[in-house]
């Protein structure tokens, strides 16, 4: 599907259209709405510079721990929590991608499986920080920019959340057109000639990992806000694996793969589980085989294929 | 001066017979790494399924602790040259995205089988008398089984070694690792040799999952459980390194026994960072280099 | 693929119209149930599920005429509690629940808490054994146990046994590390010496390096607390491995130790091992004995109830008894109350009442010891400290900053 002005809009508006369509599945929207900013912010390392790794709840993580931590101690304003979240994201993937961004592949993989692991390991023993496996407990936010206190019927949290979500996308969208993003691109397709031509690389990259950790430290701080709670799960290899299928399931490098997948995830996830919970595992299971065989551009590329088919497009 | 001695030779011991299992596991995904550079992060889907294997041979037929192993590593070789027939070998050229998600999905289906047949609890394995005594051998008075997983383990190795240095087919091997494309142009059957290395990747794992199964115990969640260790096993001894898995994971299974004999708190975290500074030293393990 | 997505769509708008209506002439009492149905732990969950269905089906015409009990279930995935707030979040305002109940893991229980009070309904906690979860929310009530009732108690049974000096292995968590806590302070206040602790990491495969270091402490007794399952049967599989029985170290624990679902799996190691617990399926009193045919007739000759399930049994049992005294007509506040001073003579795992200022349980608690009986290992109840309030409540009152 090629990216237009139109199909940019069409998201903001979704996003905006969504509480009018379903106001009592506001939990749920803003469930699908984080956790889409979540896979955007992987969908710039996997999609667009061709580096998968199961790590990436570590900056989820770190961004909601730091978040809840600065409001139960310091100050509970929501937006200045993103901003210590992203931050201390930042930190970590600057720290992280040192080490991690001189391999490729298994290693890498198996690098960003071991950065997770110790920085849950470290939430689990810092129990006077984090509260340990309990979770951090008690966070009492005060309202988003000193007006929108949040509410039981969670009307300001989707609100909030989604206005960083767009946010987030306009940034998203200037970083993938712009000539950073070309080069990463590029990156992906064949480093040793991007080595070549005289790209460098290796600062791209970092660049690029740092900016996908603040991002996914800043959706892991909106996580903490808006339960007011962080829990061991938020930094977890689990979630690490289950924002990648989401990724996949809207399809990666793609611009859009986030927005797909995320709620058709979220959507299926809440729906089977009231349903058939103890196969979940199962159609997961096949749902992936069946896009690796048969759709390996996600919902993004199917979609886009169709629009194709019926002529509804635009040169 | 002896109680030290008594100490070091005890987590020598333990950590060989853990680094043992290790082996096991992860040298059928070296090889199947190494030699079709597919990322199969299910490798231990098919060590779990010989475990079932095994343990369903024993407690639903009765048949005696080896033939059931025996059991296990047939059938889950027979499995793996049917998936990679008809799965994996439409990977070797995909994405590793795909090929990651692919893994992701057969572990969920693995995973959700598993419950659906044989349920969510750990199973039981029932080892042989004379695997549940305690043997004196010298140095020290230890479990018989950890003995014989040492053996087993050792043997495998040095008949792996054997196998890859000395026969025709491990000949194969190394060169369709070394150079595909020019094995093919001597006449190789590139093709039936990775249907062959794949089987016996999986049998090994299906091994090791079933002599293991008193060590690790067989669970729905047992592909995940050890999916990090077996990587990084064959991260730091690097794809293809057969011989070198060997040392890695012995190195790491020792290591891992020490550090936390000593520092039981911290211990995970540890190792974990320590295998990051070895990886970050050398990210394609200790391997020579390959052609792609 | 699309058209599937619609159909799911209007299956599920379906659906949610369908269980929105109800006959006219009966009255339903929606009761919401957050559970863990899915994912490693889902064991645990189906086990409370399946005592509170057990109760269900075997008490069909104890509630008031007209009135019928609507079980709302909700899989929380696991210890997510962010995932668990939002379901009870739905269940109170989507579904219009007039109880909550599951309560199955302590961070889930911490977030589903402010949500209770704020809406002021009851939720009647079957598991979750941190002391300090009933505080949460004036809401809450519990109906399981405490982690200090079991290994509190424990601690002082050790030293007053003959057993003064004590090695501790626990799995490196919250409610590990509670365990540790509570077996130390029972234990020294008897008199005991504690030689060493060490907590090993969640999901160890391997405890041999552990229970080596313990070995050469020889200490006379051993506790651990592990997360039960798979771990319970590899701590006894070292144990034995190592000879620590024949050294003389005695394994003591909480029932996650051994529980009783685990203990076909763990072999002759396991045998003398001691635990306290408020629950054994080889408890000797007639209301156990039906409860487990019963268990055994629905779900399987192999199958046995755990501490767990008779969670979940006493659960939907108080649910049942605070609707029948309201004549079906649930109004929060007096269930809440009603709730606060209830109690069950006959429970499965013995007498067993709501302590009013806690609103947590107070139980007999068992000394157990593993034995082979008719070639089965089984937990066979050899001590009672009866009417055991939770211990922790009792050494940090409310108000004194004792808060975690």
């Amino acid at each position: 599907m090629r990216p237009t002005r139109l199909l940019d809009g069409l998201v903001v508006a979704a996003l905006a259209a969504f509480p009018l369509l379903a106001p009592g599945y506001l939990d749920l929207g803003t469930r699908m709405v984080i956790l889409a900013l979540f896979a955007m912010s992987l969908d710039l390392l996997v999609g667009y510079c061709g580096l998968v790794t199961l790590g990436h709840a570590a900056f989820f993580g770190m961004g909601a721990y730091a978040a809840g931590i600065f409001a139960l101690r310091a100050w509970a304003d929501p937006v200045a929590g993103l901003v210590v979240g992203g931050a201390a994201a930042a930190l970590l993937g600057l720290v992280s991608g040192a080490v991690l961004l001189r391999s490729r592949r298994l290693t890498l993989i198996v690098l960003s499986l071991a950065t997770v692991l110790v920085v849950q390991e470290v939430a689990n023993k810092m129990t006077w920080l984090t509260g340990g496996a309990d979770g951090l407990q008690g966070i009492s936010m005060g309202p988003v920019l000193g007006r929108f206190a949040f509410d039981l019927l969670g009307r300001v949290s989707y609100a909030y959340a989604a206005v960083v979500l767009a946010l987030g996308f306009l940034l998203f969208r200037a970083l993938v057109d712009s000539n950073f993003g070309r080069s990463l691109v590029g990156i992906r397709e064949n480093e040793s000639r991007m080595h070549a031509i005289g790209t460098p690389v290796d600062a791209r990259l970092r660049t690029a990992f740092v900016m996908s950790a603040a991002l996914a430290g800043i959706a892991g701080a909106l996580q903490a806000q808006v339960a007011e709670f962080v829990a061991l799960n938020a930094v977890s290899v689990e979630l690490s694996g289950e924002i990648l299928i989401m990724l996949i399931l809207g399809g990666a490098g793609r611009r859009y793969g986030a927005f797909l997948g995320a709620p058709v995830y979220v959507f299926m996830q809440d729906y089977l589980a009231r349903e058939d919970p103890t196969n979940w595992y199962l159609w997961i299971g096949l749902m992936l085989l069946a896009i690796v065989f048969f759709a390996p551009g996600g919902l993004t590329a199917w979609l886009g294929a169709l629009a194709r088919r019926l002529g509804a497009t635009r040169s | 001066m002896w109680e030290l001695a008594d100490l070091l030779i005890s987590l020598v011991f333990y950590g060989t017979a853990y680094g043992m299992i290790l082996y096991l596991l992860a040298v059928g995904l070296s090889v199947t790494l190494g030699l079709m550079r597919v990322v199969n992060l299910a490798h231990g889907v098919f060590a779990m399924a010989g475990g079932y294997v095994t343990v369903t041979a024993m407690s639903r037929f009765g048949w005696p602790f080896l033939a059931a192993v025996l059991a296990g590593v047939v059938v889950v070789g027979l499995l793996g040259v049917a998936l990679e027939r008809t799965l994996y070998r439409r990977l070797y050229s995909a994405p590793i995205l795909e090929q990651v998600l692919f893994s992701i999905g057969l572990i969920f289906i693995a995973i959700a089988a598993a419950r659906y047949f044989f349920g969510p609890l750990a199973q039981p394995i029932d080892l042989p008398a004379w695997l549940s005594t305690r043997l004196d051998i010298g140095i020290g008075v230890f479990p018989a089984y950890r003995v014989f997983l040492i053996g087993v383990g050792g043997m495998v190795a040095l008949a792996i070694g054997m196998a890859i240095d000395g026969t025709r087919f491990g000949a194969s091997i190394r060169a369709a690792v070394d150079n595909r494309r020019m094995a093919e142009s001597v006449g190789i059957n590139v093709s039936r040799v990775f249907t062959l290395s794949f089987a016996l990747g999986t049998a090994l794992a299906a091994l090791g999952g079933s002599l293991g199964a008193d060590l690790l115990p067989i669970y729905p969640g047992y592909p995940n459980d050890y999916l990090v260790y077996l990587l990084i096993v064959v991260a730091v001894a690097g794809l293809g390194n057969i011989r070198g898995a060997l040392y890695v994971a012995l190195a790491f299974g020792i290591t891992d026994t020490t550090i936390r004999y000593f520092l039981p708190d911290v211990g995970r975290v540890l190792i974990l960072l320590l295998v990051m500074a070895v990886l970050f030293r050398h990210p394609h393990g200790f391997a020579p280099k390959t052609q792609a | 693929m699309g058209t599937m997505l619609v159909r799911l769509l209007v299956l599920s708008a379906l659906v949610s119209a369908a269980c929105g209506t109800a006959p006219a002439d009966t009255k339903t009492i929606k009761v919401g149930i957050i559970l863990t149905y899915s994912g490693p732990d889902a064991s645990i969950g189906e086990a409370i599920d399946r005592g509170a269905e057990l109760y269900r089906t075997l008490h069909p015409n104890d509630l008031p005429a007209g009135v019928e009990l609507q079980l709302v279930k909700r899989d929380e995935t696991g210890p997510t509690p962010d995932v668990a707030k939002r379901l009870a979040r739905e269940l109170i305002v989507r579904e219009g629940v007039q109880l909550l109940t599951g309560g199955q893991w302590t961070p889930n229980v911490s977030a589903i808490a402010p949500l209770a009070t704020e809406a002021g309904i009851p939720y009647v906690v079957m598991s979750s054994g941190t002391a300090s979860t009933t505080r949460l929310s004036p809401f809450i009530v519990r109906v399981a146990f405490t982690t200090w009732q079991h290994s509190y108690h424990l601690g002082k049974w050790t030293a007053s046994n003959g057993m003064t000096r004590a090695s501790t292995i626990v799995s490196d968590y919250a409610a590990g590390v509670d365990a540790e806590e509570a077996f130390v302070r029972g234990f020294t206040e008897a008199g005991g010496t504690i030689v060493s602790a060490i907590r090993a990491p969640l999901r160890t495969a391997d405890y041999v390096p552990f229970l080596e270091r313990i070995r050469r402490d020889k200490p006379q007794a051993l506790f651990n607390f592990n997360p039960g399952g798979p771990e319970a049967t590899r701590v006894i599989k070292a144990y034995g491995d190592l000879g620590l029985a024949e050294a003389g170290v005695r394994l003591v624990g909480p029932n996650a130790v051994v529980p009783d679902d685990e203990l076909k799996n763990m072999g002759d190691a396991a045998i003398g091992v001691i635990s306290a617990s408020h629950y054994s399926a080889a408890g000797d009193r007639p209301a156990n004995r039906t409860f487990v045919a019963e268990w055994k007739k629905a779900y399987g000759p192999d199958s046995l109830p755990n501490y767990f399930a008779v969670g979940g049994w006493d659960g939907m049992a108080a649910i049942f008894a605070a609707i029948r005294a309201q004549g079906g007509i649930i109004d929060p506040l007096r269930t809440r109350d009603f709730l606060t001073h209830w109690s069950n003579p006959d429970s499965p795992r013995g007498p067993m009442r709501i302590d009013p200022e806690t609103r947590d349980v107070i139980q007999n608690i068992y000394i157990r010891r593993v034995e082979k009986v008719d070639g089965e290992l089984r937990n066979v109840e050899f001590e009672t400290i009866p009417s055991v309030k939770d211990p922790w409540k009792e050494l940090h009152p409310e108000g004194t900053g004792g808060g975690r």
